[in-house]
């Protein structure tokens, strides 16, 4: 390139010098830099998966199969030790239950409320009021349930201990309220106008269109937030650990200390757990299980929302 | 609204003429509880945050003075304070910052503009959803086992350091996301025009895509921080200490956090001691809600100027 096109006074055409092959080589060490931070990820994975795998078959080489899906007591800590992971599981459903009766009928109604009924104005500001309500940490929740809720839920319910199942899961479901009511939002409010519109077309009122119409539309966005908060609450480790005890027991009954897997996790981690004992394993075999319940969970929402999405052009 | 008799429209000879039965009047009766059973569901969850922000902050306000901030934790509930916890907190933060931040940002630039479509781009963002799933107590035992045991010369066992890496691969996805669904929203325009002027994909990204993308790539980071500082899970199971009467020295330090020491102190008997937790969860929430404000802050900021 030495004929210059630009007026003599402005050639710089010798000032120019392109120098194609430093920025390709610039190009290229970025790109294998910002590979291997991609692949990064992919390591923790791994990372998870074998961490958990070799303590797994470490648990299970002393403790049989059998007697952790069977038995119906969990005493590691006992020098006569019981290991039957259906007394935590128990315990971390009956939690989690509590916690989807308050948070699934809540936030689906306040997820209609935001998208449906609040103006646009109103929608503006208590969106990012939920959002405050989800970034507040679990262990001010726990705190909540443990010495805030339990004592005034002493004072009407009858044989309510001080660690209970109860305010765990209330205060559980309230610490998932917005995951759910966030995520159905953006589902329901995806919902083309058009279907709305020839909802009313035919005559319906606005509940009938949000229930019969809307709802079934935005289904799959639903569910999967429903099973996301399911999956939340299992991992839940702070408000449980505080609120509900460490007592692992096999009962339905929400009065009573229980102890769920997360927070037998914490409690064992708590004390200096020496490497290579039964119980260091023991911590593993629990976080597996915790592992795959989670996994499969999430596996159940990325299938429901693929199955059952609708497409509208 | 007014309301016609819909059977007026109907022709005589109409079928099934007696059967419909429009019930006006019951079914707007039905959406009005409906409308104010969303609203008061939506209203609950506000209340709730408000109850427990005041309840918070009667209980621990009074115990909120310059000596709680810069008191070590005490077996006397009156004379202890936050200090470490405090300074354990701003050293995971910076430490986390300083990991997750440009590997995340890496990721994101790397899935989105180098790779984007590709099988790998798409394992890993299977990869990624799964690992914004799984409990942040799980990462405790990956941290437990990794930085605090097999990279033990380097962490230093169970220290401020391994504590912050752990962090760091909690909150990889929320930036990776983040990222991501920044350059998304960045017109490809921008890149063409880029490109067609003789740049490097590269060039193009660092020079005019990024500059426009930071304030949501910060965002994104800002609210990933505000959610590590505020877990408390994993750093137990790495094995944060509860009583920690001195400020962390270095890297290797051995270290508290306020979440732990929120912990530590809600689970005592005693009640002096619930005052504390009271007020050092009124530290944590000032330091997560000035954080997530700076985030709102730029993100609104970024969305007026585009």
């Amino acid at each position: 390139m030495t004929d210059s096109y630009l007026p003599p006074e402005h050639s710089s055409a010798n000032l120019w010098q392109p120098n194609r092959e430093a920025s390709k080589r610039s190009q290229a060490i970025v790109k294998f830099i910002f590979g291997s931070f991609a692949v990064l990820s992919i390591f923790t994975t791994l990372g998870i998966v074998a961490t958990l795998i070799v303590e797994t078959i470490k648990f299970f080489s002393q403790v049989s199969l059998v007697q952790f899906l069977f038995d119906n007591q969990w005493t590691p800590l006992f020098s006569q030790p019981r290991y039957g992971i259906f007394v935590l599981i128990s315990a971390t459903l009956l939690t989690s239950l509590i916690a989807l009766l308050v948070a699934v009928p809540l936030g689906l109604l306040a997820a209609i409320c935001l998208s449906e009924y609040a103006p646009r104005n109103v929608r503006a500001w208590l969106k990012p009021a939920l959002e405050i309500l989800a970034g507040v940490p679990t262990v001010v929740f726990g705190f909540f349930a443990l010495l805030i809720v339990t004592p005034i839920l002493r004072t009407f319910i009858p044989g309510l201990q001080t660690f209970n199942g109860l305010s765990a899961g209330l205060i559980l479901g309230i610490a998932l309220l917005p995951t759910i009511a966030s995520l159905s939002e953006d589902a329901i409010f995806a919902v083309p106008q058009d279907l709305r519109q020839g909802s009313y077309a035919l005559g319906a009122t606005k509940r009938e269109t949000v229930t019969d119409v809307v709802l079934p539309a935005a289904l799959s966005g639903i569910v999967a937030a429903i099973i996301l908060g399911v999956a939340r609450a299992v991992g839940e480790t702070m408000i449980v650990t505080l609120a509900a005890g460490q007592n692992p027991t096999l009962t339905l009954d929400p009065r009573v200390p229980i102890q769920t897997m997360t927070s037998f996790i914490v409690q064992v981690a708590k004390g200096d757990v020496p490497v290579g004992t039964l119980k260091y394993d023991t911590l593993f075999a629990v976080g597996m299980t915790l592992f795959v319940i989670t996994l499969l969970l999430n596996i159940l929402s990325f299938w429901f929302v693929r199955k059952f999405q609708e497409k509208y052009e | 609204m007014t309301t016609t008799d819909p059977k007026a429209f109907i022709p005589d000879e109409g079928i099934a003429l007696d059967e419909f039965e429009p019930n006006l009047v019951g079914r707007y009766k039905l959406d009005k509880v409906f409308a104010y059973a969303s609203w008061v569901a939506t209203i609950t969850g506000l209340v709730v945050l408000a109850f427990l922000l005041i309840s918070t902050f009667a209980d621990g306000l009074p115990r909120l003075g310059s000596s709680f901030l810069t008191s070590f934790p005490s077996r006397n509930a009156e004379r202890a304070g936050v200090a470490s916890a405090l300074a354990g907190t701003i050293w995971l933060l910076i430490i986390t910052a300083a990991f997750a931040f440009p590997i995340g940002v890496g990721t994101g630039i790397y899935l989105q503009e180098f790779a984007a479509d590709s099988w790998f781009a798409k394992i890993l963002e299977v990869n990624i959803s799964n690992l914004a799933a799984v409990p942040s107590i799980i990462y405790g035992l990956l941290g437990l086992m990794v930085f605090v045991r097999i990279l033990e010369p380097i962490t230093g066992g169970r220290s401020v350091l391994a504590g912050g890496l752990t962090l760091a691969l909690l909150i990889l996805p929320v930036i990776i996301v983040a990222t991501r669904e920044t350059l998304k929203a960045i017109p490809d325009s921008l890149r063409i025009a880029g490109m067609a002027l003789g740049s490097t994909r590269w060039q193009v990204v660092r020079d005019h895509v990024l500059p426009l993308a930071l304030p949501g790539i910060l965002t994104g980071t800002i609210l990933g921080l505000s959610r590590a500082i505020g877990e408390t899970a994993p750093l137990i199971v790495i094995g944060a200490q509860t009583f920690v009467p001195f400020l962390p020295t270095g890297l290797q330090s051995s270290f508290s956090a306020l979440p732990i020491q929120i912990f530590n102190w809600t689970s005592r008997p005693q009640e002096a001691f619930h005052a504390n937790a009271a007020a050092a969860s009124i530290v944590l929430l000032v330091v997560l809600l000035s954080m997530n404000a700076v985030a709102i802050y730029l993100r609104n900021r970024f969305q007026r100027n585009r």
